[in-house]
């Protein structure tokens, strides 16, 4: 190993420089302005937790974790994400808060990187959390707020494909009776290999039926028609989880976003926690997934308070990557005084500072070459004394 | 229009023969061009022509919508990509290969490879010890010099193998080309794609 160069970062780790900072600024501000409007409370958990507890219930993969060790040698992780601290902190100190909560955050999550390739390890991620309803009201209300966010930011040619964890499981278990096909099935779902999923169900020899139920899970995608046909191939029992997820779409309808919205029921998430619907949000000309979500019944449970629970997260990154250059100008202005003008600039300044502009405030002699400084801004006022009596500072 | 990553050669003269029955109206001297991206207005295509190991990049950054890489390729790159058909075209597989009679080495075994992660991944379902070497192509040198005890390669006629005195030992797994799709895309341009997927679907 040889050291890194002074400059280095360790991989997947980014600067932000100033444009690109204001410019997510913006979106943020737009972003959590909108949440707070729908009712939800901002809250900050912090950024080290403890392997067994955080770090196991979160269910991204152990070797994903960042892991580190305390004085007295306990394991920790930095967040890998904040809805397992937010599952903790609900059943601890807001143990008295009475449910349903809307809950909020906007932190950074870190996850080791497996592959080269510029993904970054440190991923910006804005998201809500509402605890204690289990109504596809509260489904309805998330999918639907998720969507007005990447609205209200300009991302108006989105998609967001709905899947559901339950429908899946159902059929599984209805169908095969070995829990290695069910979790081999799962794998090839959620690694998007119809072609190795497809090949498997053909080799497990099923009746003609059940491989038919199987194989066209894979279809079952699109508007509410789909609901019929998933009721067809579906288990016995999942019939109620139909019918929520009908109401859901009825919902949806009443927001005004229901085209905006498609199902796939063959849908899996990283997430284990998962238990209900889930769903990825989508945008054109964008390769990634911008934000995703789903419901979890059995997190809060294992911090000690039963609730069930729906949420997502909008990865700030993706979102940057995604919109269109800002073409962000600099807006500041600057003043450039000489020492024995250094009050009137001043008040100047307040005066431009309390009209809500932002105002260098510059004196001559510490700049080293005029033009090339004065280049970035968007006026320049000079208040020069052409005398240039030196004053010291 | 759908963006289309192709890798250049065989496969995409095979891959445009399906397209084409499929009934994509491709002209037909379309693969003699040594352009890197073609396009077709009538048939609302572009294809983009790119190392055959690059293709699954293209398309799980989203500048291609679709591709069509070989099994190897995706068990090598793992990308995160949806793998919605096989197209039965360009089969093969991928095998061990080595010197007939010659036993492992006892120290440490190696095996050359230009699927590094495929081969490293066999061995340790194996439970077998071995050093992977990465090599970028005739792999078939390797254990004829004495660099590696056995290859693992892509073998689809076995000629190259036997032209150079090798024998194949284990076959690792079968190998045929794959259609691909960006996630997002997936979504995006549902129905144009679910609609490529079921033409194709009829002629495989």
């Amino acid at each position: 190993m040889t050291k890194p160069l002074m400059f280095e970062k360790p991989v997947g780790m980014r600067d932000t420089l100033p444009p690109l900072y204001d410019a997510k600024h913006n979106i943020r501000s737009v972003l959590m302005n909108s949440i707070v409007q729908w009712g939800y409370s901002f809250l900050q958990t912090p950024a080290l937790e403890y392997y067994d507890t955080v770090g196991v219930t979160s269910s991204i993969a152990d070797h994903q974790l960042f892991k580190l060790l305390d004085a007295e040698g306990q394991t920790l992780v930095l967040r890998p994400d904040v809805t397992a601290p937010i599952a903790r902190v609900v059943s601890s100190i807001m143990k008295k808060e009475p449910f349903p909560l809307r809950l909020a955050y906007d932190s950074p999550v870190y996850r080791s990187l497996q592959k080269e390739g510029g993904r970054p390890a440190e991923f910006e991620q804005m998201g809500v959390e509402l605890i204690g309803d289990k109504t596809s009201s509260a489904d309805a209300e998330i999918v639907a707020l998720m969507i007005a966010l990447l609205e209200e930011i300009g991302l108006r040619d989105c998609k967001i494909a709905i899947g559901h964890v339950g429908f899946v499981d159902a059929l599984f278990t209805d169908i095969l009776s070995k829990e290695e096909d069910v979790d081999l099935l799962l794998r090839y779902l959620y690694e998007k290999n119809y072609v190795g999923y497809t090949h498997h169900v053909k080799n497990l020899s099923l009746s003609a039926q059940n491989e038919q139920r199987l194989l066209a899970l894979l279809e079952l995608k699109g508007g509410k028609e789909t609901l019929k046909k998933a009721q067809a191939i579906g288990a016995q029992n999942s019939s109620p989880l139909l019918a929520e997820i009908d109401h859901l779409f009825d919902v949806l309808n009443m927001y005004g976003v229901q085209e905006k919205v498609s199902f796939d029921f063959s849908l899996r998430s990283h997430m284990s926690y998962y238990t209900g619907i889930i769903f990825e949000g989508y945008t054109a000309n964008y390769g990634f997934p911008l934000c995703r979500g789903g419901r979890y019944d059995h997190l809060l449970q294992t911090f000690g308070r039963v609730a069930k629970a729906i949420g997502f997260a909008l990865s700030i990154d993706d979102v940057m990557e995604a919109l269109p250059p800002s073409g962000i100008q600099n807006k500041q202005e600057c003043i450039i005084y000489s020492p024995s003008l250094r009050r009137e600039a001043y008040e100047k300044a307040q005066a431009l500072r309390r009209n809500g502009c932002a105002v260098v405030l510059q004196d001559v002699r510490g700049i080293d070459e005029m033009d090339h400084f004065t280049r970035r801004f968007s006026s320049v006022t000079y208040m020069l004394d052409t005398h240039q009596e030196g004053e010291s500072c | 229009m759908l963006t289309i990553a192709m890798p250049k050669g065989r496969i995409f003269e095979e891959a445009l023969q399906l397209l084409r029955a499929a009934g994509f109206p491709l002209p037909l001297e379309f693969a003699q061009s040594r352009k890197l991206i073609l396009t077709s207005e009538e048939a609302q295509l572009t294809f983009i022509l790119a190392k055959p190991m690059d293709v699954p990049t293209y398309v799980e950054h989203g500048v291609c919508d679709v591709g069509i890489a070989g099994k190897d390729v995706l068990l090598e790159e793992q990308k995160d990509v949806y793998e919605v058909l096989d197209l039965k075209i360009s089969a093969c597989h991928l095998a061990v290969a080595g010197i007939s009679g010659q036993t492992l080495d006892v120290v440490t075994p190696k095996i050359a490879t230009k699927y590094p992660k495929v081969a490293a991944a066999y061995y340790r379902d194996k439970g077998e010890q071995v050093e992977i070497i990465k090599l970028n192509g005739s792999i078939e040198l390797a254990p004829l010099i004495g660099l590696a005890d056995r290859i693992v390669d892509i073998v689809s006629t076995g000629r190259t193998l036997q032209e150079n005195g090798l024998v194949e030992f284990e076959k690792v797994s079968e190998i045929t080309s794959r259609m691909i799709v960006n996630r997002a895309s997936y979504y995006m341009k549902g129905p144009k794609i679910q609609e490529m997927v079921e033409r194709l679907k009829e002629i495989v």
